[in-house]
């Protein structure tokens, strides 16, 4: 079994310049292994929907490697998404599954069925490929062969599960982040200063 | 009773006219004929989601990368697609037009479909600015409804209130 922190930390020395858009328990560990805050969006608010806006982004921006860090709950929230990203076939967009079983955020509860395999559901989906990773070792060592294979690409990595006992407590102050966090990548993507204040947090 | 005819080919011509780069949309029936006209349109990309709820965060993704989108959901599915639309239009100030399907919608209000029933209490509620476009006629809020999103960084509605037309009627 993989934790959290190796897991980004493994993805983190191959990530290069690529966007990552995060989810829930990945945010938390991401951003302490990430050093490009800029190319970094962490989903907090709009549940279950970071590959929506990593596929987005990976659509928009063809050239540009986005790394999606999403969870089994929030896929299993926006299962959908696998069919709509293979259709569109975006080959610069790698999808993480951090696959613990469990809500971790709302104290570990078992998801309705903790035994679904997300890699065999993205291959039959339609999915470029899939890979199934239950060590570290082997992680690390296949993720760069990975990373240079066409996407859509999905990572499924068996993680232990770490159920917050002690109630979320960051959910505004990630909540209001998350504005900055869209006009700071728009920025560094196309070069332009020019997404003005909107929404309640700006 | 509607007069006129809303044609995709005027709403597609006024589409790229404004630049949009990728429609994004779960089809519905009374947007059938602008699918097919957008078919044929080689400057704006048609990005089909499973569910509606996909397809405000997709388009969040895509401004994100420089792209101007649009989203085109059913008012049916725009219920479904409150979360995204609290968190990802609203919550994070996107300038953002959707094009929204206006199932059930007549004008003497006695509509029995509440899909209709509840779009303009719905839009009231989220605070969405809107238009309801009924004819070729009232295209020239199309553009508006652009100018009033980007310059309130909101998402701004256009409710279709008919059927698009099929080609050559």
């Amino acid at each position: 079994m993989i934790t959290y922190e190796d897991a980004c930390r493994v993805i983190n020395e191959s990530r290069g310049e690529a966007v990552a858009v995060s989810t829930m328990t990945q945010t938390k560990h991401w951003n302490k292994a990430s050093q490009e805050p800029d190319l970094d969006i962490g989903i907090s608010n709009g549940m279950s929907k970071a590959s929506s806006v990593g596929f987005g982004i990976a659509l928009g921006d063809p050239d540009r490697t986005v790394l999606c860090l999403d969870s089994d709950g929030s896929l299993l929230m926006n299962f959908g998404t696998l069919a709509t990203i293979a259709g569109m076939a975006p080959m610069n967009f790698y999808h993480f599954v951090f696959n613990n079983g469990i809500y971790s955020v709302t104290g570990g509860q078992p998801l309705p069925a903790p035994g679904v395999e997300y890699a065999k559901v993205a291959e039959a989906c339609g999915y470029a490929s899939a890979h199934r990773f239950e060590d570290i070792e082997s992680f690390d060592t296949a993720l760069p062969g990975i990373l240079s294979s066409d996407g859509p690409v999905l990572i499924e990595i068996i993680v232990k599960g770490e159920p917050q006992t002690e109630g979320v407590d960051q959910t505004w102050e990630s909540n209001a982040n998350m504005p900055k966090q869209f006009r700071a990548l728009r920025k560094r993507l196309t070069n332009k200063d020019d997404w003005g204040p909107g929404g309640p947090y700006l | 009773m509607i007069n006129g005819v809303l044609h995709p080919k005027n709403v597609v011509e006024q589409l790229v006219e404004l630049g949009v780069s990728h429609y994004v949309t779960l089809p519905d029936s009374e947007t059938a004929h602008m699918y097919k006209a957008l078919m044929d349109e080689p400057s704006i990309t048609l990005v089909p989601v499973s569910r509606e709820g996909e397809a405000i965060p997709v388009a969040a993704g895509l401004f994100v990368a420089g792209q101007k989108p649009v989203v085109s959901i059913q008012n049916a599915g725009l219920y479904e697609a409150g979360d995204a639309l609290r968190g990802l239009a609203l919550g994070i100030g996107l300038p953002l037009v959707m094009f929204i399907g206006y199932r059930g919608h007549n004008r003497k209000g006695d509509t029995p479909d509440s899909a209709a029933t509840f779009l303009e209490p719905f839009l009231h509620m989220w605070r969405v600015d809107y238009f309801v476009i009924e004819s070729d006629d009232d295209l020239d809020r199309v553009p508006l409804a652009f100018e009033r999103a980007a310059k309130m960084n909101q998402p701004f509605a256009v409710a279709i209130g008919t059927e698009y037309a099929k080609e050559g009627e």
